[in-house]
């Protein structure tokens, strides 16, 4: 039966376990940076020196980690991306705005074990050069925040924040900052807007990738906090280490989060790709609620396209020798990682299972995945703005019993004027992939409901059609 | 009359100041302090934090209307804040909603925030507050209820009775 | 004077050669940003506007910083294919292939130097502009009918030239905040508006001062001034010539004139010495709007709220609209052209040298100072002007409120401080020294003339556009022709020569000043003087240091310096 692995949770449901930094120091805690600050310059065969910072953010590319927060961008790369030969400063945030319904892994972490989150930002923030940091935390964490306010005093006071922090000449401060109810403050760039205290509009990529022209114009780096604790585990254990977890392109360990219509709800941190989605669902979860039967899994955050639960997966594999065996397989055999995901049409993005059963109409499903993205659309271009809110007036009408066949398509045809790189940034995508697979993959939920309403209408109206809606 | 902020307000938006290096950054954090103290942002507010941080009121203004944590009025002294994205939804929030409408006199149908006649309860609907494995969540003002039914929600109602009741 | 930093910006800037739809240009590698001035990449917009490729955007202006929000300007564009080595893939004739990416651009922004193909008329492009045309239609309140911008709308404009024939809009549109003024001056409509921002980008980067903002989230953000401080300050009304749609609009102009029925005349700002470069929107003799002109010698694309306004004595009640000579009894009766002008110059034919007062307005065209000029010279007369002083501001009002007091300088009618001389003036006419009075375009009385000696003249001539307080002291009274109503030059306070056009004939019986001056003086100095601006203006280029590079055709729309030399210039 496949196992969790657990780094990052390894401590933190632990009996008698706690916040405080005595309880951290206790497990071994900011002994991984005292190793970062003892790293010293290296000599390479081909005659060069690595700095101690090269050296990490060298570790980091080893280690092949792909963000946690969504997008999966591979953090190493994220962070060479910084130019550090500029008189401007370089920043780094942490992406705490934990928003993607179906996502509930960096509450854990803030709430529980803070002090792994302010490690692995000071040795991240030591790597990149960094001497001043945030961490932009959603505004609903109000708990959250008095526990990492609460975690930063104490780091400041043991000397792991401040001016020449333990004796390595290297100053950082870090700082909270708090959003207020705004999904879209999880976008790097909306989450720099917000810290500058204009409206968390993203900014256009290209040119403002925030490794260049990020907080204040200045190269920043942006991390989700699961990424950031990786760190602390990827310097802990070594880059060679860490990358034996999980499998190539897709290493080490993640934190799977799932809710919905299941036995089971919970976190679970496993090895990327070592684990089926059959596995996650059944003997980590506990399987269906009695009786039920699960129709839809959406596997990666809200945003991700759904999967039916009875969907074959074409899979093309790489063999040992080179060539490639193609297989297909059932949607529950799946491994868990992001190349196998994305080979089935979809993606781990955040790692937020959310588990339908048949019980739920997938109409209620769109409706309701509609509803958020239509309220939390900034709306600062054209097709996000105008296309979620009529989406979702059409599902809402839907639901209120007076749908039309043609609404399906109608749908279909407003989500493909938003996606594929219409708008900003990603949030045309984010928001319109999910309604898209709901209708193309449960077709038959939308036209019975809608036809259902419009035979209905006729009988009342007749053939003629006096309702307006026809 | 002056609006006067008290010095536990301004000596906090000073030490925020000091966090970023520029000041507008504070906006956001000044927004929260305010409405911590007061329960709501006034006209007032958003003009003290402009010049304090030598902005103009509607650089401030766009702030609190963008983010649905900052009220713009006083709310009620007991604040639900029910979640309604997917996975809360499906382990029956709606239900929740309706039945704390219901119990309060307001109307289940709609979405946006609502304050009882005599001004004691607001109810609304949030998006995810990422806790989906303890599905359905609720804030009461700033204490956050889990796998919450319609029971505890009734007892977390008589709770807010008798904290009236001690407080008169 | 011409600016040298200005002519090394033309300098050896690379060029790259790209195809646009098919067909090859070379276009700069750069262009100066929009606020700064400084070389940025040339971006796709800007190609294809150097190609005359139209491509439809709401938020991106030239002159504003970009925003990217109204995804209007969506393009397809395609760079060179490369390999797994990163080695370029050629045709068969050695020529690269060109790869079109899978994902649109916005023309506004995208700059990639990679780029070597751009598409804008591929199907996917006109399904991108129709998509978006939709979905800002679908809670406009489409009310074209009552909508003062139609006829200048870019939505409408659009969707007339890229949208779709139907709606497929069957929901309930979002209500929003109409006809709230937002200042004294303009009226904005919610519902209207795109939400490109233009106009909050004009008061934070133009203006400096952020007074418009976005309220609230998503499909209900709305633009918004500060409740309670309105926006106000003197270049509101650029807001409103930003606007590409129906949403800001100007309290002046609202619902007195359909645009479609305006004529447009290319003129100057008569309001102060900067002389913007505006255009006159006119309807059967009447002004209905000033609205700026592009010069970037003078005033960009903008122009003050003072200017724009400064239009209504035009065509006001009190316009001086016939000829009026003085009766026996000393009752003004009208009068015509013919005899009064013989009158006038049976006068000063015969009149004796330093017997003669001119006092010029400096709102006079640089040809009818010229001719002045020449009429005081004949005359040997005394000569003086009226400075009319107000605050200025640091961005385009001019603290000289009337735009050709260079002239005056040039051509010496007055001294450094105009008005010194009215003292001795009016103590030369107490004493009988001077005889006769010409005034033209001002309030002798109120320029500082002791009111009781204008008796004594022997001629007493005013010509205006307005009744004043001292016209029913003249003997004779000529009605003169505003700027809309004749052709001419002003030169601004940087010594820029600029035409204005007439945009229509002069109200009632009202004639040019530099008629009624060429008339007088091809009588009595026995020339014959050109009586069309032209004529005036290219006798000055021939006998004025600084004018010699100078023709009327030259001045073209823009105008042009005067050469700087120690005569002409401080």
């Amino acid at each position: 039966m496949a196992k969790e692995k657990r780094l990052i949770l390894k401590h933190l449901d632990s009996k008698g376990y706690n916040p405080s930094i005595t309880c951290y120091l206790k497990h071994n805690g900011y002994k991984t940076l005292k190793k970062a600050f003892s790293l010293l310059p290296l000599k390479t065969e081909d005659g060069k020196t690595l700095s101690a910072q090269e050296q990490l953010r060298e570790e980091v590319k080893l280690s092949g980690i792909r963000g946690r927060g969504g997008a999966g961008f591979p953090t190493g790369v994220k962070w060479s991306f910084i130019n550090h030969n500029t008189d401007k400063p370089v920043y780094l945030v942490c992406n705490c705005d934990e928003s993607e319904p179906g996502t509930f892994k960096d509450r854990q972490i803030v709430h529980k074990d803070p002090h792994q989150l302010i490690e692995g930002m000071i040795i991240a923030c030591y790597a990149n050069d960094v001497h001043l940091a945030y961490i932009y935390m959603r505004g609903e964490f109000n708990l959250g925040a008095k526990i990492i306010e609460k975690a930063l005093q104490e780091a400041r006071e043991a000397g792991f924040l401040g001016k020449n922090i333990l004796g390595s000449n290297f100053d950082l401060e870090i700082y909270l900052h708090r959003g207020a109810g705004a999904y879209i403050c999880g976008e790097e760039t909306g989450a720099i807007c917000s810290l500058e205290g204009r409206r968390p509009y993203p900014r256009i990529k290209p040119p403002y990738f925030p490794a260049a022209l990020g907080l204040y114009m200045c190269p920043t780096i942006v991390n989700n906090v699961e990424t950031l604790c990786a760190v602390k585990h990827i310097i802990e254990i070594g880059a060679t280490k860490y990358a034996k977890l999980g499998i190539p392109g897709d290493t080490g360990t993640r934190i799977v989060g799932i809710s919905g219509l299941i036995q089971k709800p919970g976190y679970f941190e496993i090895e990327n790709g070592k684990v089926t989605i059959g596995e996650l669902i059944h003997d980590f979860a506990g399987g269906p609620l009695p009786g039920r039967k699960i129709k839809a899994i959406i596997p990666g955050g809200s945003s991700s396209k759904v999967f039916r639960a009875d969907e074959k997966i074409t899979l093309k594999t790489k063999n040992s020798d080179g060539t490639e065996s193609i297989k297909t397989i059932d949607i529950m055999e799946l491994p868990y990682d992001s190349n196998s995901i994305m080979a089935a049409g979809s993606m781990t993005g955040s790692g937020g299972l959310i588990i339908i059963d048949d019980s739920v109409s997938m109409v209620d499903v769109a409706a309701n995945i509609s509803e958020f993205y239509t309220h939390e659309s900034c709306g600062q271009c054209t097709p996000c703005r105008e296309g979620n809110l009529w989406m979702c007036k059409i599902l809402r009408r839907i639901l209120s019993g007076q749908g039309r066949r043609i609404d399906a398509d109608e749908l279909l045809r407003i989500s493909h004027n938003i996606m594929g790189g219409k708008t900003v940034c990603a949030f045309g995508e984010g928001s319109t992939w999910p309604i898209e697979s709901y209708i193309i993959k449960f077709r038959d939920e939308f036209l019975a409901m809608t036809g259902i309403a419009e035979d209905n209408r006729k009988e009342v109206w007749g053939e003629s059609g006096i309702n307006r809606f026809e | 009359m002056e609006f006067s902020v008290p010095n536990i307000l301004k000596n906090k938006i000073d030490e925020l100041i000091l966090h970023y290096p520029e000041k507008r950054s504070v906006t956001l954090m000044a927004l929260h302090a305010f409405q911590e103290y007061y329960g709501y942002i006034s006209n007032e507010a958003i003009e003290w934090i402009a010049q304090k941080l030598s902005l103009m009121p509607i650089t401030v203004l766009e702030l609190v209307t963008f983010y649905p944590m900052f009220s713009q009025e006083p709310l009620g002294k007991f604040h639900f804040k029910i979640c309604r994205t997917l996975s809360c939804a499906l382990k029956g929030s709606k239900n929740i909603y309706t039945f704390l409408c219901n119990k309060l006199g307001l109307d289940p149908h709609l979405h946006g925030r609502q304050t009882t006649a005599d001004g004691r309860f607001t109810v609304e609907y949030v998006e995810c507050l990422a806790s989906c494995n303890t599905a359905p969540v609720l804030f009461l003002n700033e204490d956050f209820y889990e796998n919450v039914t319609e029971e505890s929600v009734a007892e977390l109602l008589s709770l807010c009775e008798q904290k009236e009741g001690e407080n008169e | 004077m011409i600016n040298k930093d200005q002519l090394q910006n033309k300098e050896e800037i690379p060029m790259i050669d790209i195809k646009i739809d098919g067909k090859a240009i070379s276009i700069p590698k750069t262009r100066p940003h929009s606020v700064t001035g400084k070389q940025e990449p040339t971006t796709i917009i800007q190609a294809c506007s150097i190609a005359g490729v139209d491509i439809p955007h709401f938020c991106y202006h030239p002159r504003l910083p970009v925003s990217g929000n109204c995804r209007m300007c969506l393009i397809e564009y395609g760079i060179p294919a490369i390999d797994r080595d990163r080695k370029p893939i050629l045709n068969p004739d050695g020529t690269p292939v060109i790869r079109k990416m899978p994902r649109p651009a916005i023309a506004c922004f995208f700059n990639d130097t990679a780029t070597t193909e751009i598409y804008t008329n591929t199907e996917a492009v006109k399904q991108y502009r129709q998509a978006v045309l939709e979905f800002l239609l679908i809670n406009h309140p489409l009310d074209c009918p009552i909508c003062d911008q139609a006829g200048d709308c870019k939505l409408q404009e659009y969707v007339h030239q890229y949208g779709q024939e139907t709606s497929r809009f069957v929901e309930d549109k979002v209500i929003k905040p109409k006809k709230r003024a937002i200042s004294s001056k303009i009226i904005l409509d919610n519902e209207r508006c795109v939400l490109c921002t233009r106009c909050v980008r004009f008061t934070r980067e133009i203006i400096g001062i952020p007074a418009l903002g976005i309220l609230n989230r998503g499909g209900l953000n709305q633009i918004s001034n500060y409740p309670g401080s309105d926006f106000e300050h003197n270049y509101t009304l650029n807001a409103v010539d930003l606007c590409p749609v129906g949403a800001l609009t100007s309290r002046d102009f609202r619902f007195r004139m359909r645009s479609w029925f305006l004529s447009e005349t290319k003129s100057i700002c008569p309001g102060c010495a900067t002389g913007c470069n505006i255009i006159i929107h006119s309807r059967d003799k009447q002004i209905y709007r000033l609205k700026p002109r592009e010069n970037d010698n003078v005033n960009s694309v903008w122009m003050c709220d003072y200017g724009r306004l400064n239009y209504k004595w035009v065509n006001a009640q009190n316009r001086l609209t016939h000829v009026f000579a003085e009766n026996t009894d000393g009752t003004q009766v009208e009068s015509d052209w013919l005899s009064t002008l013989k009158k006038i110059i049976s006068v000063l034919e015969k009149t004796p040298p330093k017997t003669t007062a001119i006092l010029v307005s400096s709102r006079l065209s640089t040809e009818e100072i010229y001719l002045i000029s020449k009429l005081a010279k004949r005359l040997d007369a005394f000569t003086d002007s009226i400075s009319h002083l107000g605050e200025g501001d640091s961005f385009l009002l001019n603290k000289d409120l009337t735009p050709n007091s260079k002239a005056i300088q040039i051509f010496k009618l007055a001294s450094k401080t105009p008005g010194d001389r009215i003292a001795e003036i009016s103590k030369n006419i107490d004493e009988g020294k001077i005889r006769n009075l010409l005034v033209f375009g001002e309030d002798p009385i109120k320029s500082g003339i002791a009111p009781g000696i204008l008796g004594r003249l022997d001629l007493f001539v005013i010509c205006d556009i307005l009744v004043n307080p001292s016209s029913k002291e003249a003997q004779y009274l000529l009605p003169g022709a505003s700027f809309a109503e004749k052709q001419g030059t002003f030169i601004n306070a940087q010594g820029r020569v600029q035409r204005f056009g007439k945009a229509f004939s002069p109200i009632g019986d009202a004639r040019p000043e530099y008629w009624i001056l060429a008339n007088i003086l091809t009588k009595i100095t026995q020339e014959s003087w050109p009586l069309t601006p032209e004529g005036i203006f290219n006798k000055i280029t021939a006998t004025t240091p600084g004018f010699e590079n100078m023709t009327w055709e030259l001045l073209g729309t823009v105008g042009m310096d005067i050469v700087s030399t120690a005569n002409t210039t401080e």
